[in-house]
């Protein structure tokens, strides 16, 4: 029998704790600007074939050259951004530079979900040996600097941007698995848990319907505001040329490429400023959008301070 | 030292052995992904030997087993053999000990500037939240958070190097204080540029010296600063809300006692535990600073490795970084036993 004021939608608890997270987002104007460079860099994405439209279309990423000298040539009506070392055209790096971030962000977090949630579940929920051999790994990776290691990683996997996206999702899927083996350890002690147990559900219905409903929602919060750092650790790689191949359509690529031009000549110190200045602010927009969504979420969620 | 705190030591001492014996298998596990012959150079030593790879194939049987393999390495490893760093034509441990004193030596002016300056904002944050200064050291901290450290570094380079003509240049010394360095006359106490020129007497070597440290260090303070901020300012303002904050004030102790004595001590606790992480984004920030402002250090030698697959450099540091790293956790988790019983127990 089901009761009629429990399911009654107005006091649903998960749902109005979702309309308050909504509510309290909407109110906060950091959170707004946030959503909104989100937003823009995702229609850049998404229009890229309009916005710059590749010359060979089978290969839309590979940045076009007008030459090969290699002095930066300042912004022109051919070149809006300019030209970069080797003659790359700034501007078509950074439209499809725009897309490399929004994919590097979603593959890497969707693969390193995939691997902390299977990870973290099993570990949470069986405990003991396995649980104890889980976490060992992940404590192995915990070692490193992250930085450092997905350096090793990219240079064993070799230059390309399958490459980049593993060493990433290699170094960040430990946080993942031990958020969910941590949230899983609260829920497993609920009485639904023991009820389901107690009426002979097996192990893969009580992890699906039961546990991990009741666990997922934070981590899916937390993994998905990562894509700003995730993008920047993407970023640095490029940038210290162990990343996406030569001439690839990458934010980071294209601070690399501008390393000799950073002060000109004695005259005239800045004058190759759009090599890095326009790049690098489409990095820090692109993180900085999600660094402030993310910053209003962790207010918002941390039970702590939620309602002060 | 009473029992519990001995035998909460030995724990603690006894699980680092299974994680660097995982980071070696990690390791390891890189290695596999090459071929023998660039294997090879992880067991080469001197230029001779590079000459006959086949011999060294032979001889740490790189064509046996692979569990074979991996203790003939491991053993090698253990007695201080990394290889051969063909970026700069030495051992990798060789390498290792000329390019720590430059990364320490950066890291001595950023670390402390960063904690203090951390803190100060933090607690400063959180005692008037909401209001003005709330709002500026926030919105600062977000995008110190975001900011891309290569472009940062960049930036400061156009504008203090170039657009100042030079005021604050990029390398460890310039030419003349180089050379000064190098002679006969300047002793090599420390391999610290700012500490050996006052131990010489010489303080325009000081000043030189300082000022190719101004950019490095103000990268990395902006960067890691951020974190520290923030965690302290939650953390305080979790502790201004506790029970005995409102207890102490009631009483009617000041504000200023209140907050530093109070609230502002127990707050420090999570920061604390921070430490660890500020040697890892420390690590990880002189990796980019040095290699951005030719800051010759370990970061900026294994940057050079790295874009040149000088694989032994790359995972000799790595193995450097995480010992670093899984001792620096160690010393801060003791250190935290001892202030705080509590801990002992879990």
């Amino acid at each position: 029998m089901v009761m009629p004021y429990l399911s009654s939608r107005k006091f649903e608890p998960r749902l109005r704790e979702i309309r308050f997270t909504v509510k309290r987002l909407r109110s906060s104007p950091l959170s707004l600007a946030g959503i909104t460079i989100i937003a823009a860099f995702a229609i850049i994405a998404v229009l890229a074939p309009v916005l710059a439209p590749p010359a060979d279309p089978s290969r839309p990423f590979n940045i076009p050259r007008d030459g090969f000298s290699s002095e930066p040539r300042p912004p022109s009506r051919e070149h809006i951004f300019g030209t970069t070392e080797g003659q790359y055209d700034i501007y078509y790096g950074v439209i499809w530079g725009s897309r490399t971030a929004f994919v590097i962000g979603i593959v890497v977090v969707g693969a390193s979900l995939l691997l902390g949630i299977s990870a973290g579940s099993i570990s949470g929920y069986y405990g003991g040996r396995i649980d104890n051999i889980i976490m060992r790994i992940t404590d192995i990776v915990f070692a490193f600097p992250g930085l450092i290691l997905a350096v090793a990683f990219a240079v064993a996997l070799g230059r390309s941007m399958e490459s980049v996206m593993l060493a990433i999702t290699l170094v960040s899927w430990p946080t993942y698995a031990r958020i969910l083996r941590g949230d899983i350890l609260q829920v497993k002690q609920e009485t639904y848990v023991e009820a389901s147990k107690t009426l002979g559900g097996s192990d893969y219905w009580i992890i699906t319907r039961h546990i991990l409903p009741n666990a997922i929602y934070p981590l899916f919060i937390v993994a998905t505001l990562d894509i700003g750092s995730i993008v920047l650790l993407a970023a640095a790689l490029s940038f210290l040329g162990i990343g996406v191949p030569l001439g690839y359509a990458d934010w980071g690529q294209l601070i690399n490429l501008a390393r000799n031009w950073v002060v000109g000549p004695p005259h005239d110190p800045l004058k190759y400023w759009y090599t890095w200045a326009i790049p690098g602010a489409f990095i820090l927009l692109f993180v900085l959008g999600w660094n402030l969504l993310g910053d209003a979420f962790r207010d918002i969620l941390d039970p702590k301070i939620r309602r002060r | 030292m009473s029992g519990d705190l001995r035998s909460y030591i030995i724990r603690r001492l006894l699980m680092v052995i299974p994680v660097l014996f995982g980071v070696s298998i990690l390791i390891f596990s890189v290695v596999q992904l090459f071929n023998p012959i660039e294997r090879a150079a992880l067991f080469i030593r001197s230029e001779r030997e590079a000459a006959n790879v086949e011999g060294i194939i032979r001889k740490y049987g790189l064509d046996q087993p692979i569990h074979i393999q991996y203790f003939t390495w491991l053993s090698e490893v253990l007695r201080g053999n990394l290889g051969w760093s063909k970026v700069v034509s030495k051992p990798v441990l060789d390498a290792l000990v000329t390019f720590l004193p430059a990364t320490a030596e950066l890291t001595l002016y950023a670390a402390p500037i960063t904690i203090l300056l951390g803190i100060y904002l933090g607690k400063k944050a959180a005692v008037h939240k909401d209001k003005a200064i709330d709002h500026a050291t926030r919105t600062l901290a977000i995008i110190g958070w975001s900011m891309p450290t290569f472009w940062l570094a960049i930036m400061l380079l156009a504008i203090f190097y170039g657009y100042f003509g030079g005021l604050f240049p990029p390398d460890r010394l310039s030419v003349e204080a180089s050379i000064y360095v190098q002679s006969g006359k300047f002793i090599r106490y420390t391999g610290i540029n700012t500490i050996d020129a006052l131990l010489n007497g010489q303080l325009w070597i000081f000043v030189d010296a300082l000022r190719h440290l101004v950019l490095p260090t103000l990268t990395l303070v902006v960067v890691q600063v951020a974190l520290l901020m923030r965690v302290m300012r939650s953390s305080m303002l979790e502790a201004l809300g506790q029970g005995y904050v409102v207890a102490a004030r009631a009483k009617g102790l000041d504000l200023k006692t209140v907050i530093d004595k109070h609230a502002g001590r127990n707050a420090m606790i999570p920061v604390a535990t921070l430490s660890g992480l500020l040697v890892s984004g420390m690590l990880s920030g002189v990796v980019i600073t040095e290699t951005v402002f030719n800051y010759k250090g370990v970061g900026w030698w294994f940057v050079r490795a790295a874009s040149q697959l000088d694989i032994p450099s790359v995972l000799g540091f790595s193995i450097f970084a995480a010992v670093l790293f899984v001792i620096t956790n160690l010393v801060v988790d003791l250190l935290y036993a001892y202030i705080d019983p509590r801990i002992r127990l879990t």
